[in-house]
């Protein structure tokens, strides 16, 4: 059978086992209004989805997950707890040839926007992954982007310095810099040592940004240079925090031992949300934990996220996923709600041999 | 024939002839001033085509043109993963241009991309949309950017005049070529200390996707006569 016809029977068995788990089916359209996906992602998903434009809606995009279109349709008017499976495809522009990255494949979902507890949901979800897909013996990785939060939310250092370390968790190259900045390791540059000593240039103000701007900013930058750096044993935490990988059974103590005291909630979280993987029938002694998954690729992600991979290397992981309940707090227009999902793509377990227990 | 597109104009057309006639081709435009000809004396099986620099990337990654003359700048912006579709055959060491990232000069506090980064994330919370940046590079930009790790900014598209489009308000900065900063100057604009995303220069590249069967043999010819080496295609 051609893989995609056999895809597209896999993707049906899949979304039948998620009904059968009480979730409701959910239709999105295939073209999305960019300016939401835009304001989530920015610039760079220009770059990843195909851009077109509709004479009357504007700029358009080829649906590139559904993520946003599901949290759209459950903040538009959803019943709470609420369970969604959808079926589909989505694009995705490549810059470089891979037969491994197709520009257009069927995502598979299961979703589960769920108050009371949320690390039973997350339980709910991976396990119900894991079942489904135990017949072709994938290799299943977690983390936890809440706890690396956590660690930069508990820095003994000012506001503005967090927000930013906050802000470029999922770019590590930037994030990376700016601790190396705030730390002392990387020395003040001689523009903005003559900035804090007061030189101004000699030009008309011209543009939107307003001179009340940069005097704020000029402000904040003051306070920053008078600031203590953030010691050298914190960043070494930081930095054996962000290596670390173990099997999910030694996380909570391993995390404990690194002497970050601000990470103690997430740590809790996590031992309940394993505590549930166990109540499920998951073994965490034979579950990778990485601390840093998930951190450069899955942007939205804010909790705990996980990828189900097959041993062939440059192969996409077959199924991912994760909580995004700041997303919910983006689309919801003032309301929130704690969500988890993830999608399986049935192309992949198709190129693997299609087994699923389904 | 080995087809070799050359810019159909100006000094970018001018400087190309006079490379090749110090390397021993003569290259000339022949009929009337108006019309679109040229034609090689002194190396027998090569055709000249007189097109418009910004159309040879696309020529090149056609294979409708064996080889081709523009812009460094161009084929790095209008194909993507270029080297897979081009082979660079030689700088020519004209037409240079460096395409770079200016914002206000007025901007005290704005020295580099992390202060860049850290103005749109402020500009995004003040103003409700993010930080514009005018151009018309937009894969070089975006690139350049996202390996930065530079957010919260939008491009906005703008085909010329883009040093006027922060006095106009539809930008704040802008991503644009400038070869002495003259024009920047004058639009009270700054380069950031590391906003160099691209030295540019007019450069001959050879088209992978072209049928070399018969012409691989002139390339070879062509490459001895001028001093080059033979590109692997």
């Amino acid at each position: 059978m051609p893989v995609r016809a056999e895809a597209r029977q896999l993707g049906a068995r899949l979304l039948a086992a998620f009904r059968a788990e009480g979730a409701a089916v959910i239709e999105t359209d295939i073209l999305q209004p960019a300016e939401a996906l835009l304001d989530l992602y920015g610039e760079d998903i220009r770059a990843r989805a195909y851009v077109t434009a509709d004479p009357l809606r504007g700029e358009m995009m080829l649906r590139p997950d559904f993520t946003v279109p599901v949290v759209q349709a459950h903040m538009a008017g959803g019943a709470e707890p609420a369970r969604y499976a959808y079926l589909g495809e989505v694009f995705r522009r490549q810059e470089q040839p891979d037969p491994e990255r197709p520009a257009e494949y069927l995502q598979a979902g299961y979703e589960v926007f769920d108050r009371d507890t949320p690390e039973e949901a997350d339980a709910e979800v991976f396990a119900l992954f894991a079942r489904l897909l135990a017949p072709m013996g994938l290799t299943a990785t977690i983390g936890d982007i809440g706890v690396l939060r956590a660690a930069v939310d508990g820095l003994d250092t000012l506001a503005p310095r967090k927000a930013a370390l906050m802000r470029h968790i999922w770019r590590p190259h930037r994030f990376h810099a700016l601790l190396e900045r705030y730390s002392g390791l990387a020395p003040m540059t001689d523009a903005r040592r003559a900035l804090l000593d007061g030189a101004r240039p000699e030009a008309p103000w011209i543009g939107l940004r307003s001179p009340a701007e940069m005097e704020a900013r000029i402000a904040t930058l003051a306070q920053d240079a008078k600031a203590p750096p953030i010691p050298a044993p914190i960043v070494e935490r930081l930095d054996a925090l962000f290596a670390l990988r173990c099997p999910a059974a030694e996380a909570p103590a391993r995390l404990t031992g690194l002497g970050l005291a601000s990470l103690a909630p997430a740590i809790d979280r996590l031992e309940r949300r394993l505590a549930a993987l166990v109540s499920h029938g998951i073994d965490p002694a034979r579950l990778n934990f990485e601390a840093s998954h998930g951190r450069a690729t899955m942007e939205y992600y804010d909790g705990f996220v996980f990828t189900f991979a097959a041993p062939r290397p440059g192969m996409p992981p077959v199924a991912s996923g994760g909580r995004y309940d700041a997303l919910t707090r983006v689309l919801g227009g003032g309301r929130e709600i704690p969500a988890v999902g993830g999608v399986i793509r049935p192309g992949v377990v198709a190129d693997l041999g299609g087994k699923l227990a389904c | 024939m080995l087809k070799l597109g050359v810019p159909s104009k100006g000094r970018l057309m001018e400087k190309t002839f006079d490379w090749f006639a110090e390397r021993g081709l003569r290259l000339a435009r022949t009929g009337t001033d108006r019309e679109y000809a040229a034609a090689v004396e002194g190396f027998e099986g090569l055709e000249l085509v007189l097109l418009s620099a910004g159309e040879i990337p696309r020529e090149l990654a056609a294979g409708r043109i064996h080889l081709g003359v523009t812009g460094s700048d161009l084929v790095r912006e209008k194909l993507a993963d270029w080297p897979a579709q081009v082979a660079e055959l030689a700088p020519m060491g004209f037409g240079h241009a460096d395409l770079i990232i200016a914002v206000p000069a007025a901007w005290a506090d704005v020295d580099g991309l992390e202060d860049l980064d850290a103005v749109a994330a402020a500009f995004r919370r003040a103003q409700g949309h993010r930080l514009r940046i005018a151009t018309k590079y937009h894969r070089l930009t975006r690139d350049f950017l996202r390996q930065a790790g530079v957010a919260d900014y939008q491009l906005v598209d703008s085909q010329g005049a883009t040093e006027g489009t922060v006095k106009n308000l539809t930008a704040e900065a802008i991503a644009d070529i400038t070869s002495s900063g003259e024009t920047l100057r004058a639009n009270h604009l700054k380069i950031l200390s590391d906003g160099l995303i691209h030295q540019s220069q007019a450069t001959l590249f050879a088209a992978r996707a072209a049928d070399w069967t018969e012409e691989g043999a002139t390339l070879a010819r062509l490459c001895a006569a001028l001093g080059l080496e033979p590109p692997a295609l």
